[in-house]
């Protein structure tokens, strides 16, 4: 999908952001440009992807879900086994390298789930850095864990205590950050998301998901798989499990998004779903909102799905009937994540969850020969202490 | 010629922001009244909207409390019709681009100038993006008001070039909110400004005090106070328009004895 100068996919994207950004970005756009053909700077690159944060990640056959399920056989491409538990790192490896070449010193991160705000805080470290992360301070209670691994690195983290106090609140107040310090911070944005050139960088950066899922499946079955899915917040992991396939024309492409308590409630996160178009967070994409234009208080027992918007490129996708995007509730999610953990021995993030439940719907109604892949983003240490209060068991960390 | 010129006729101009709602639109309208009565120039409602990523904490929980108490796009019309019973000077809107976009660009506009609003300031629709609202603003002669910035340098005449109604200079890096001190050099992107074009220019962001709001309309055609009067409204609650009546008052005064 290539995105016109202007940064738009379709009619979604832009740059919708304060004149006290615009040459911020412009800059960004054009440090990416230079650096993303630079063979340095991507020698560089590969070698902390593979020796730092160990790629590739595995792209494992799931032969008991495979066989419990009945029907598609399963892979699942391990993001989990990355350095710092999730995908996350993909993106921030590069963005770190990218703000070091342009003399930054700072980095500053928004966080839902703890993830992304981990992954930045971690390469901030690596590279001699200073790291500030925004969190909304719902999501500093239910990622504790997160909470202090990111102290414990170094990083400052911000509770933010505005609006619903969760993702949507720390992207903005990540954004406000920006346009008070410029000159020595670079936002290192977690998702697919906000203004042109981010959905386009970050995009770049997890692509090296489908690459080497690609690689990795004609490798192993010699064919292409029929689907391949994902979990869905602002979609960073879905579009770096999509990118490569989205030529492929046989190729399903599945975004799952956060239901919550139902795509019928108030208390869910699924944009496409339930959302509609609209501007914020410097993007034009779908968002949950009400008729007026207010951004709703979304919510989904996953942080990292908990958030009104998807980026742009996913919009795009959606519109033109390439990629689906299917509601998944916090209980399918749940119960997802416990019947991977018996039945693999793998316990997910409760945003990779999502995708896992979908799967668990889809594959029994395929054929044995048929193949679906699941990114699993990341490892769901951090959330088993909410996972057992939602089942009633009061664990203490 | 737009009607926003009219309020940098009489000299420096001193612009209000309120924010529409806060903490009820009566109180909005007694306040607007009070600020014109006392030689506001031109007002800027805000349209309260929930995620407002140019404000500071003190017009971020107007914007909260204004929604809080159920106000809405179709009320804050409302409010302008009344207004404009007895109000004469300029009056635009401050709002973020969803607002206008999830009502409709047309109809919004179209009732825009139906209710006399004057000009549309968006802070998260840059130069590269004004097309989105452009036309339909053309359409129902609303002046799109063009924000400059401390960082914007090399974009600065552009941006001045097709500037409509009056320029938006943002004094100081970050969100609204009062600022003890102003650093910016702000006489030399002024100086750019008036190199390519003719309209006016006010200065924004971070004034609060008369002694800020004389030196920002010295270096310019006016200043602009959103956060100082805010807080007034947030402390007197009902009863704020004697007290923003009187201090605007003040701050008109100190902005006279600039020219």
């Amino acid at each position: 999908m290539m995105t016109n100068p202007k940064g738009r996919f379709g009619v979604h994207g832009g740059q919708y952001i304060p004149e006290t950004l615009m040459n911020a970005v412009i800059e960004l756009e054009e440090a990416y440009e230079h650096f993303k053909n630079d063979p340095e700077f991507n020698r560089e690159l590969q070698q902390l992807l593979n020796e730092y944060a160990g790629r590739p990640s595995r792209l494992y056959y799931a032969e008991k879900m495979t066989r419990d399920l009945g029907g598609a056989k399963i892979y699942l491409k391990r993001e989990d086994l990355n350095h710092t538990g999730a995908h996350k790192i993909n993106n921030v490896l590069g963005q770190a390298l990218l703000a070091k070449k342009m003399g930054k010193t700072r980095l500053i991160a928004e966080t839902g789930a703890g993830q992304h705000g981990v992954a930045t805080a971690t390469a901030a470290a690596l590279m001699g850095m200073e790291c500030v992360v925004f969190m909304g301070e719902e999501d500093t209670i239910r990622q504790a864990l997160n909470v202090y691994r990111m102290r414990l690195l170094g990083a400052e983290v911000r509770p933010v205590k505005t609006g619903t106090a969760t993702l949507k609140d720390a992207v903005s107040e990540a954004m406000r950050e920006w346009t008070s310090r410029i000159a020595d911070t670079h936002y290192c944005l977690g998702s697919c998301m906000g203004p042109h050139p981010f959905p386009t960088i970050v995009r770049d950066f997890q692509s090296v998901i489908s690459r080497e899922i690609k690689e990795q499946i004609l490798e192993k079955e010699g064919k292409l798989p029929d689907v391949v899915m994902a979990c869905v917040g602002g979609g960073s992991n879905a579009i770096g499990t999509f990118y490569h396939f989205i030529g492929d024309e046989g190729v399903r492409l599945i975004g799952c998004e956060a239901a919550g308590r139902g795509i019928d409630t108030f208390e869910t996160a699924a944009t496409m779903n339930t959302g509609k178009i609209g501007i914020f967070h410097g993007m034009k994409s779908y968002f949950c909102q009400d008729e007026y234009g207010q951004i709703a208080p979304v919510y989904s027992i996953s942080a990292g799905l908990d958030y009104p918007g998807v980026g742009p490129e996913h919009a795009h996708l959606h519109d033109i009937g390439r990629a689906e995007y299917v509601p998944v509730t916090d209980d399918e999610a749940v119960n997802a994540f416990e019947y991977l953990s018996k039945t693999e021995g793998i316990i997910p993030a409760i945003e990779s969850a999502h995708a896992v439940a979908h799967a668990m719907k889809i594959a029994p109604t395929m054929e044995k020969d048929q193949i679906v892949v699941i990114t699993l983003s990341g490892r769901g240490d951090k959330d088993c202490a909410a996972i057992a209060r939602y089942r009633g068991e009061d664990i203490h960390e | 010629m737009s009607k926003i010129a009219s309020a940098f006729e009489k000299g420096k101009a001193f612009i209000a922001f309120i924010t529409c709602g806060d903490p009820d639109l009566e109180t909005t309208a007694a306040v607007v009244r009070a600020a014109v009565e006392n030689g506001a120039d031109l007002i800027e409602l805000g349209i309260p909207f929930s995620d407002p990523t140019a404000e500071g904490p003190v017009i971020q929980g107007a914007n909260l409390r204004a929604l809080n108490g159920g106000v809405t796009t179709d009320r804050i019309f409302d409010l302008v019709r009344e207004l404009r019973r007895d109000v004469t000077v300029p009056m635009v809107f401050m709002t973020y681009a969803n607002v206008v976009f999830s009502y409709g660009a047309d109809r919004f506009l179209s009732t825009c100038r139906a209710v006399g609003i004057d000009g549309l300031i968006l802070p998260d629709l840059p130069y590269e993006e004004k097309e989105e609202f452009l036309p339909d603003c053309r359409r129902y002669g609303v002046d799109l008001i063009s924000l400059i910035a401390p960082t914007s340098e090399n974009r600065i005449a552009m941006i001045a070039r097709e500037a409509e109604g009056f320029l938006y200079v943002v004094s100081s890096l970050g969100v609204t909110g009062t600022r003890s001190e102003i650093k910016t050099d702000l006489a030399s992107i002024v100086e750019v400004i008036r190199q390519n074009t003719r309209i006016p220019c006010a200065i924004g962001f971070g004034i609060s005090t008369p002694e800020q709001a004389k030196a920002m309309a010295g270096l310019s055609d006016g200043a602009i106070v959103g956060s100082a009067i805010v807080k007034l409204i947030e402390k007197y609650g009902k009863d704020a328009a004697a007290p923003v009546g009187e201090y605007v008052r003040r701050m008109k005064e100190a902005i006279r004895s600039a020219e």
